[in-house]
């Protein structure tokens, strides 16, 4: 396990410009998750730390060491991929001891033996060692391929969006593993994904990725409650956070400066209308069983909450909305006070 | 269309199916005439195959096979009666006809030279073919399309068109007659061919295994190894089944440059003369031996050689 740093990376696509200077610190034993939609750059910057890919400009380090000039086999780090995670030819027993097998790292038979039986049991898939790679269930392949990363104890482990085949189900139980794995070996963890719960749930940090640039990271609570601007605060939070122009509902408490209010739920308080005054028209209400989600028309707006599925709301009713520290930004989108 | 239609859209029908068997029947038999007509000309004793009108029923004799792999001489019946009692069977067969056996024929040698011919220039040329695809497929080559093209554009004319120029530098470079040249030349013919088929499956296999291998501590080079050859497997098989199958049939260049130590069987087999003219039960007796190893090849592999033909149609 290893510390690893990013600056100043560019990466360019032909004239298309990939990762614009990117500044990325993972400490050692750190989960950090990058959240992005897609072709903001989030495998790309997984590829340049493997050396899949050469960075134009910038220097990716491991441990302190420039790692800018050695080949992929040289860097010491393990990448599960999105999809053709496994060899199709071989077993899962011999897809676990491939890494291991590596004529660069002369490890002996029982070694390996010991290693990949550990770590089967790890992933909880020691009892079809001998099945073919291809004839596994989906969430059992995606077991394989973390495994196969697992065996070696890399400086890094890099993952892209390694659940995104799963079903439901799966995914949610495989988070909860993918985050008890990495705190039993305390193992430096990159997670590239889209998935706002995958980011929420297992990061100690998260990264937002927009157009091959940071925007902003810090922790998952940082994020969700002083985001940066309004892209950040648009990654986290469902329904996704209310963003309303001046004026729309009271807000007397804004600075001049605020242009757009940003509502989550807990920023709303919202209750029929009683003395004639009305702010908005219950729109629609969807069930959604333990809760439910509140379609507010305001104006020519929208707003959708959370309302607890005891919530006395209605279709058609008049209601009345105020604001509860709601976040403001500018003009230009960025979040007025305090820069995170 | 009917809403009440019962079968699938996709399924054919039963009707069409029969008739699909049908004409593939009919198709397999006009197409297996020939052969069956060569298999039984090569038990017949050499009058029964040439007699008019052709016999259908005959009884079968195994002199056309005697007769391909040795060489005789006629001797009185006197000598013969004289002999100590024949050894072998073709011994028997040949003393009914007042000859005796002087010797083996050439048709061993020669089929020999087709068997080291053939499959030394499938391997070179599916060796060099696969190195060629896995560049173009994965390399960034510069011009690749008008390489490519050039490839393929030695296929374009039919290769005895360079006949004269490929015999005179043959003559010069004392390729004539041998094995090597042969070998090379057939190598020159299928490597086109080689190079584009196997591009095509080699293409089909992500690249993510290659960097996934490469991540794992393998070198670009152990990675095409370890996990691109066993996955091109298929691809690999159905090539080399086409090249052998060329350079075992192949006979214009066979017959031009090869006369003696490195001819192939293709050139020898029509120059099998019997007594009084062709020996028609030999020719058709070498024919069958000769089409025995494609037979067995293309039977093992036939699997492959139908995802051969038919890639690029179906992806997983």
């Amino acid at each position: 396990m290893a510390e690893v740093t990013m600056r100043g990376v560019v990466k360019r696509f032909k004239d298309k410009l990939a990762i614009k200077g990117l500044d990325l610190t993972i400490a050692d034993g750190e989960f950090v998750v990058l959240l992005g939609p897609t072709g903001a750059g989030k495998t790309t910057t997984l590829r340049l730390i493997a050396g899949l890919e050469r960075p134009e400009q910038g220097i990716v380090s491991m441990g302190g060491q420039d790692v800018g000039g050695l080949p992929p086999s040289a860097r010491d780090v393990a990448f599960v991929f999105q999809q053709y995670s496994l060899y199709p030819h071989l077993s899962v027993y011999e897809n676990l001891a491939f890494p291991l097998r590596s004529p660069a790292r002369q490890m002996d038979k029982v070694e390996i033996d010991r290693r990949v039986r550990e770590t089967a049991r790890t992933v909880r898939i020691d009892h079809k060692l001998d099945n073919r790679a291809t004839r596994l269930s989906g969430g059992e392949m995606q077991r394989v391929a973390i495994g196969r990363a697992m065996v070696r104890q890399p400086a890094i482990y890099l993952m892209d969006e390694p659940l995104s085949s799963l079903d439901a189900k799966l995914r949610a139980e495989m988070r909860l593993e993918l985050k008890r794995i990495q705190q039993d070996l305390g193992a430096t963890l990159l997670y590239v994904t889209h998935d706002q719960i995958e980011a929420m749930t297992m990061a100690d940090r998260i990264g937002i990725l927009k157009e091959g640039e940071l925007i902003q990271i810090g922790t998952p609570r940082e994020i969700y409650t002083t985001p940066r601007n309004t892209h950040v605060a648009t990654r986290l939070g469902q329904p996704a956070i209310n963003l309303l122009p001046r004026g729309l509902i009271p807000d007397a408490d804004a600075a001049a400066a605020a242009q757009t209010i940003g509502a989550r739920t807990e920023h709303l308080v919202i209750a029929k209308a009683t003395n004639g005054h009305s702010d908005g028209v219950v729109d629609w209400i969807e069930h959604l069983g333990d809760q439910n989600h509140l379609h507010v028309r305001v104006g020519e707006r929208k707003i959708i909450t959370l309302a607890p599925a005891d919530s006395p709301l209605a279709a058609g009713d008049q209601v009345a909305i105020r604001y509860k520290d709601p976040l403001y930004f500018d003009a230009n989108g960025d979040r007025l006070g305090g820069a995170s | 269309m009917s809403l009440t239609t019962a079968h699938s859209v996709v399924v054919p029908s039963t009707t069409s199916k029969r008739i699909a068997a049908v004409l593939i029947i009919a198709y397999a038999l006009i197409s297996i005439v020939p052969l069956l007509w060569i298999f039984a000309t090569s038990f017949k004793t050499p009058p029964d195959s040439i007699a008019y009108p052709p016999k259908i029923l005959f009884q079968p004799s195994t002199e056309g096979y005697c007769n391909l792999f040795t060489t005789r001489t006629r001797q009185t019946a006197e000598y013969i009666a004289s002999l100590p009692p024949a050894t072998s069977f073709c011994d028997e067969v040949t003393r009914k006809r007042n000859m005796v056996i002087a010797g083996p024929s050439n048709f061993l040698p020669r089929f020999v030279n087709s068997l080291i011919i053939a499959f030394g220039s499938t391997f070179c040329a599916v060796f060099l073919g696969t190195l060629a695809a896995y560049g173009f497929s994965r390399f960034k080559v510069p011009l690749a399309d008008d390489l490519l093209f050039f490839i393929l554009s030695t296929r374009m004319m039919p290769p005895i068109a360079v006949a004269i120029p490929i015999y005179l530098m043959y003559r010069e470079l004392g390729l004539s007659d041998s094995a090597l040249g042969m070998i090379l030349l057939y190598t020159a013919v299928n490597v086109s061919l080689a190079v584009w088929l196997l591009k095509g499956f080699i293409d089909e296999i992500p690249r993510e295994y290659e960097e996934a291998a490469m991540i794992d501590g393998y070198t670009r080079l152990q990675a095409f190894w370890k996990v691109v050859l066993p996955q091109a497997t298929t691809g690999i098989a159905a090539t080399a089944i086409f090249c052998l199958i060329f350079a075992w049939n192949e006979y214009a260049f066979a017959a031009l440059l090869t006369s003696g130590t490195a001819q192939t069987a293709p050139p020898f087999i029509p120059t099998i003369i019997g007594e009084g003219g062709q020996d028609w039960p030999a020719v058709a007796a070498g024919t069958t031996v000769f089409l025995v190893p494609i037979l067995v090849f293309t039977i093992l592999l036939r699997k492959q050689l139908l995802r051969g033909i038919t890639f690029g149609a179906v992806r997983k």
